[in-house]
């Protein structure tokens, strides 16, 4: 089922200009521009409950209606910068169904009374950048894009902007930063960007994924959108399914679909027979859940994730079999978040690194149980303590793993002599 | 007159073009990535023409090709071949593929071969999960994807840039 958002997997060529345009494509902003005004198009998006797909989860509407209409100019700036680990969905997005996603961006711009909007991509996506360049040009050509609009006073350009490997730039202060020609480093919050953004201007940032909703919302209303997903997490989601499965790839399925139908039904099972051990639902910064019945039977929803110990995310569902030892993966994800974090805030730029050499040492059986604990006592002088998210993501897989799979560590670097105090090894919370 | 813009003027405009008139400096990335085009890396007197574009000072262009990942202010191979292995990827065997390439063109990650035109690199995710083991080549050119690799085909790919070396 591909209803909203991968249409291209059921509409053959709806990546050209035309074949959008046959089915119903920029009806909907032509129908904002000439008739509605742009708080209507706030307030609809609003009433569809859509949710920022970027992470967060935050209400778009509620997002869009921030800005600030005592500032000028105001801007949309695209959040393409797409580096999470496990997350491959806003490719495949912008892609094979290029025009619905640029007339997210659109019906955006019109809403919050922006004339210009970027569409900041990560310097891989460089191929990816010269096709949306070459689309918009397109929408310019047929006097979808540009000055006047429709007979309006209404005008809108769209600029692509490349990235150059970081990380760090996915978080929407750094990459407002970034955009700038500055280093990608996040400001302090608040203020928030719908009130100072690009520029110190207003500026509303969301996910690729996220516009791509907005053009079948105002196109097919409220009440069609609400027919998908949950109450409190309306709609569909581009589920990106990785590790040990069989079929790797993106799902959309609505809001709510177990952890079991995707990575069974969808994704084939596990590799080689093997049996499932962990998930990591959001990526490389997700906490890892013991993939036991009660978490494979849990919806996929922003409200019922939690229950099981970790967030939905950006819904980048890394499979992990039994195969795997812990001590393992979480010097992967450390050596990936060293390398990303900034380094503006200390405890992060820092705590990374400790981190990072803990893991090493583990790993390659050169540890006591004594760098175990010492590794929790680094990530809990992380989490909480820096600027924006990155500090923390890199220690949910860390203490996860020590306290739900924590048979690996004691196999990886023997028994504590005495042992440990329950409290010691207590989860991490603020 | 700046050798940049002597080289690239109409380009540099275009570019100049997508950002407030106010707000040259957003421009420094692209701009950086027109002079890296010259010879696959930026050099010190890219530093200071940029900064003469932008009016800024070569120090903050330079902190730039610092911070991101893919500028280089040393000379590589002609193209740099730059294979994730990050936990998504290396769950499908990113790691041994890695090795594996490494091992038939004799260098370690980080490494340039003999004949200077492969650079090896491991790096960090680039959204193609699914498509592992992947890796993306940067060159003077651009960038571009190769996924659902094997050692072999990567090889076949690396001898087809050495034909071309060679003519």
């Amino acid at each position: 089922m591909n209803e909203i958002l991968l249409r291209h997997r059921d509409i053959k060529d709806i990546g050209q200009l035309a074949v959008y345009r046959q089915h119903e494509g920029f009806d909907a902003f032509k129908r904002a521009v000439t008739g509605m005004q742009p708080d209507e198009v706030t307030e609809m998006v609003k009433a569809s409950g859509l949710r920022g797909r970027g992470g967060a989860g935050f209400s778009t509407g509620m997002k869009w209606s921030f800005i600030d209409k005592n500032a000028w100019p105001h801007y949309v700036v695209v959040n393409a910068d797409e580096s999470e680990p496990g997350t491959f969905k806003d490719r495949e997005i912008m892609e094979s169904n290029p025009f619905q996603f640029l007339e997210g961006v659109m019906l955006c711009a019109y809403a919050v009374g922006a004339h210009s909007a970027y569409i900041y991509l990560r310097g891989e996506f460089w191929e990816l950048a010269a096709h949306l360049d070459a689309r918009i040009a397109e929408l310019e050509a047929e006097g979808l894009l540009g000055d006047g609009l429709f007979g309006s006073e209404y005008g809108l350009r769209i600029y692509t902007h490349l990235g150059a490997g970081a990380y760090i730039c996915g978080e929407e202060t750094a990459l407002l930063e970034s955009l700038e020609g500055k280093l990608g480093q996040p400001r302090l919050r608040p203020p928030f960007p719908p009130s100072f953004g690009l520029y110190g201007k207003p500026t509303i940032v969301n996910n690729v994924e996220t516009l791509a909703n907005v053009p079948l919302i105002v196109q097919k209303g409220v009440d069609w959108f609400r027919g998908f997903g949950t109450e409190k997490s309306p709609g569909t989601k581009v589920f990106s399914l990785s590790g040990n499965v069989v079929k790797p790839g993106n799902y959309e399925l609505p809001l709510g679909t177990t952890f079991r139908e995707l990575i069974y039904t969808h994704g084939g099972g596990i590799t080689d027979g093997r049996k499932i051990k962990a998930i990591m639902p959001a990526g490389a910064s997700s906490s890892l859940i013991v993939a036991d019945d009660k978490a494979l039977d849990t919806p996929m929803d922003y409200e019922s994730v939690p229950s099981v110990g970790a967030m939905l995310g950006s819904a980048s569902i890394i499979v992990v079999d039994e195969s795997v030892s812990m001590d393992w993966l979480i010097n992967k994800t450390m050596h990936f978040f060293q390398h990303e974090s900034c380094g503006k805030c200390t405890p992060c730029r820092e705590g990374t690194y400790w981190m990072r050499h803990l893991t090493e040492r583990i790993h390659h059986n050169q540890a006591t149980w004594d760098d175990v604990i010492l590794l929790q006592d680094v990530a809990s002088n992380v989490k909480g303590k820096c600027l924006c998210a990155l500090g923390d993501f890199s220690t949910e897989a860390v203490i996860s793993s020590i306290t739900r799979f924590r048979g690996d560590f004691e196999a990886k670097v023997g028994m504590p002599l005495s042992a440990p105090a329950d409290a010691e090894l207590k989860e991490v919370s603020n | 007159m700046n050798p940049l813009r002597e080289r690239y003027g109409q380009e540099i405009d275009e570019i100049l073009a997508k950002y407030p008139t106010d707000q040259k400096r957003s421009a420094v990335m692209p701009l950086l990535y027109v002079a890296q085009r010259e010879h696959g890396y930026v050099t010190r007197e890219h530093l200071g023409q940029i900064g003469e574009l932008l009016s800024i000072a070569p120090t903050e262009v330079a902190s730039i090709v610092g911070f991101y990942t893919l500028y280089h202010d040393t000379p590589g191979g002609k193209y740099r071949l730059q294979v994730c292995n990050d936990l998504p990827c290396a769950l499908r065997g990113a790691d041994q593929f890695l090795e594996g390439v490494c091992d038939h063109l004799g260098v370690k990650p980080g490494e340039t071969t003999e004949d200077g035109v492969v650079t090896v690199e491991a790096v960090m995710c680039l959204a193609a999960c699914d498509k592992a083991p992947m890796f993306q080549v940067q060159s003077r050119d651009g960038i571009s994807y190769h996924e659902n690799q094997t050692v072999q085909s990567t090889i076949d790919l690396v001898d087809g840039w050495r034909k071309e070396e060679a003519k």
